[in-house]
């Protein structure tokens, strides 16, 4: 230590310090560097239960974006979800956004299934089809009315 | 009876001295740091000092307190069945709480103790009074690069801990009881979140602040300490203060900083 | 007090301070005037340091003004004060150098941080300094590495750096043996020819300070008893300054052995 003069101590210091920092940012804080990678589209939902901000937007079990935003729309009592979602991920018009639970008592998540339709959401646009969050009660009545 | 009465206002009125002496002492080197000229060599010296000299400590108690969370954490989430979490719970205890509050307590007692024995002894033999003679403002000559490197060095030191804490843990956590690898680092990316960062990064900035404020304060006012701030005695008892004390505002601090921002 | 038309660069009225209950100024009045050597003396613990750290502005008076170039130290704020302080150079009885830097900083130090001299200019303003103060080689040595008569030497030249108007000297010769305390008379004399300025001398080394004076004050029971020229001050009919004469001076007044003896203990 006693070779390295204060400057490059100084120097060395405040390097190892602002990589430290730009590992935790960008690997744990999410802040990406390089502009926005993601693009915003919203859903609405009769009743979204339990959804936090933060939680995962999923196809097929496969993490595709975040949710950013829960607003409640004034006029029709919807819950409005903004939702980023990775560029280079291709929504079509006719996905469905749905509410579901991981496990039975486990976070809630957005699903989205992928439609058919050549027309895709642009970013800012809307995913017209949702599914509400099913809650336990309605399923497990779902499954006896069913057996009968 | 009056006696003790005499003694409680007496307290009183030495306590709210103290404070006031305290908060003009601030805000002078506040103001000291934000007047022109700025010099860069004093700031560099005490970067290197507060800063670069502390590394090795922070590198050795990051380690091992990432390596110990690592082994508690193991412990106590093999009895429920997720070991998957340990990721997550190491990363999050280390970046929210321990992280800031150990680095801080290990500058209290590197920089902390050395600021405020090094100001009391100027202060004792008349160096600072030797400074206001020459119309140079201590606050200014003397403080604000400490203040500045304090308040840069906090966080930067908390970060270098954080990281080498997360490895510390993964070394224990996968390379020891053979947690997966891939669970140990996804579940720590997607359970720490920018706040949980954010957090860390003002509790590391408060504590900056702190940290060279009492130290360098209780130097600068030795001579109005009431225990007797003369001598060499007097300086090993205001250091020993100014670290206790310290360490206790830190802890307290913690606690207000985390309630206020969850 | 005597006659004397020169300008009054600093004057105290009616100063008083106390200490917890202790009162150690009790109206204290004195009149200091441009170019001359004001010498302070009187018994230990009379409050002669106090007095000069109400002058440079480290004390408050609790009552009283201590007025500088016209200004009230006690009532102007910081930056002003500041801009008094510019005019003064101040050798503290323990030096005070900054024991972390070496001689050639602390001498460097008034004039990088109070001037945007360049390092050049500051490197041959110091050494002249030091050469003046006979401190040649000693530019890399720490405070510490000194004798007591070299470090009043580098305090002095630090205090001379920006050629101040006042300099106070506080005790300038405590601890030094005789002919080490000649050599700061014999540089304060010098100094004070060629910058022409004006000096407060707290000291206990009566008599040999006088031959440096223009007035001699004394300061017992929390006044200034008397402000006299030195040889009006020995002669004095004040029973305080009579007391203090005789104390310190007395074996003057006696037989040529004793006073040799008087000098050779003389070395505090």
């Amino acid at each position: 230590m006693k070779r390295i003069n204060a400057e490059t101590a100084v120097g060395l210091f405040l390097v190892a310090g602002f990589l430290c920092f730009a590992y935790l940012s960008v690997k744990l804080g999410d802040v990406s560097l390089f502009g926005d990678k993601t693009y915003s589209v919203v859903a609405r939902f009769n009743s979204i239960s339990g959804l936090k901000e933060g939680a995962t937007v999923e196809i097929a079990g496969v993490k595709i974006g975040k949710v950013a935003r829960i607003t409640l729309l004034p006029e029709s009592y919807q819950a409005q979800v903004e939702m980023g979602i990775n560029r280079g991920v291709i929504l079509q018009e006719d996905s469905i956004a749905s509410i579901r639970t991981a496990g039975i008592i486990g976070d809630k998540y957005v699903n989205i299934s992928p439609g058919g339709s050549p027309e895709i959401i642009k970013p800012g646009g809307r995913i017209v089809e949702t599914e509400s969050a099913i809650n336990l009660e309605e399923m497990v009545s779902k499954y006896i009315f069913e057996k009968k | 009876m009056l006696k003790f009465m005499e003694r409680v206002g007496d307290d009183c009125l030495y306590f709210l001295e103290q404070a006031g002496r305290m908060g003009i002492f601030l805000f002078n080197c506040l103001l000291g740091i934000l007047r022109p000229p700025y010099k860069l060599g004093p700031t560099i010296r005490q970067l290197h000092f507060i800063g670069a000299r502390s590394i090795f400590v922070i590198l050795f108690t990051g380690a091992f307190t990432g390596m110990v969370l690592a082994l508690q954490g193991y412990y106590a989430l093999r009895k429920v069945g997720s070991e998957g979490f340990l990721g997550s719970a190491v990363g999050l205890s280390l970046i929210r709480e321990l992280g800031p509050v150990l680095t801080a307590l290990m500058v209290v007692g590197r920089a902390g103790s050395a600021i405020c024995a090094e100001i009391g002894i100027m202060r004792n033999s008349e160096q600072i009074d030797a400074l206001e003679c020459m119309a140079i403002d201590p606050h200014k000559y003397l403080m604000a690069p400490k203040f500045i490197a304090g308040i840069l060095s906090l966080p930067l030191l908390t970060f270098i801990f954080d990281v080498i804490g997360i490895f510390g843990g993964y070394v224990v956590g996968v390379g020891l009881f053979g947690v997966n690898e891939g669970a140990y680092f996804q579940g720590m990316y997607s359970s720490v979140d920018w706040p949980d960062i954010h957090m860390g990064i003002v509790k590391s900035l408060a504590f900056g602040l702190l940290i060279i404020w009492i130290a360098a304060a209780k130097g600068y006012f030795l001579h109005f300490e009431r225990s007797g701030g003369f001598g060499a005695e007097g300086v090993s008892r205001t250091t020993t203060n100014a670290v206790v004390l310290s360490s206790v505002t830190i802890l307290v601090w913690n606690y207000l900083i985390t309630a206020i921002l969850l | 007090m005597v006659e004397d038309n020169r300008k009054a660069i600093i004057e105290l009225i009616d100063l008083e301070k106390s200490f917890k209950q202790q009162k150690v100024l009790d109206g204290v009045n004195l009149t200091i005037r441009e170019g001359t050597t004001m010498v302070i003396v009187g018994a230990s613990g009379q409050g002669k340091s106090v007095l000069l750290k109400h002058m440079l502005g480290l004390l408050k008076p609790d009552r009283g003004r201590v007025l500088v170039f016209g200004r009230d130290l006690s009532t102007i704020g910081g930056k002003e004060l500041k801009e008094v302080r510019q005019e003064y150079g101040v050798l503290f009885q323990n030096v005070a150098l900054f024991d972390s830097m070496t001689v050639y900083d602390n001498v460097a130090l008034p004039l990088r941080e109070r001037t945007k001299s360049s390092e050049a200019e500051i490197r041959s303003r110091v050494e002249e300094k030091l050469a003046l103060m006979d401190l040649q080689g000693t530019e890399d040595k720490f405070p510490a590495q000194l004798s007591g008569g070299m470090k009043k030497r580098v305090g002095l030249a630090r205090a001379l750096m920006l050629n101040p108007k006042i300099v106070f000297f506080d005790e300038p010769t405590t601890g030094l043996d005789v002919s080490r305390s000649n050599e700061i008379y014999r540089l304060f004399y010098k100094t004070q020819a060629q910058l022409k300025y004006t000096a407060v001398i707290v000291s206990h080394d009566v008599p040999k300070i006088f031959k440096l004076a223009d007035y001699v004050a004394l300061v017992a029971g929390g006044k200034v008893q008397e402000c006299l020229t030195p040889e009006d001050f020995q002669l004095s009919q004040n029973p305080a300054i009579k007391a203090f004469v005789k104390e310190t001076m007395g074996p003057i007044y006696s037989s040529e052995e004793e006073e040799m003896g008087f000098y050779e203990t003389d070395q505090r």
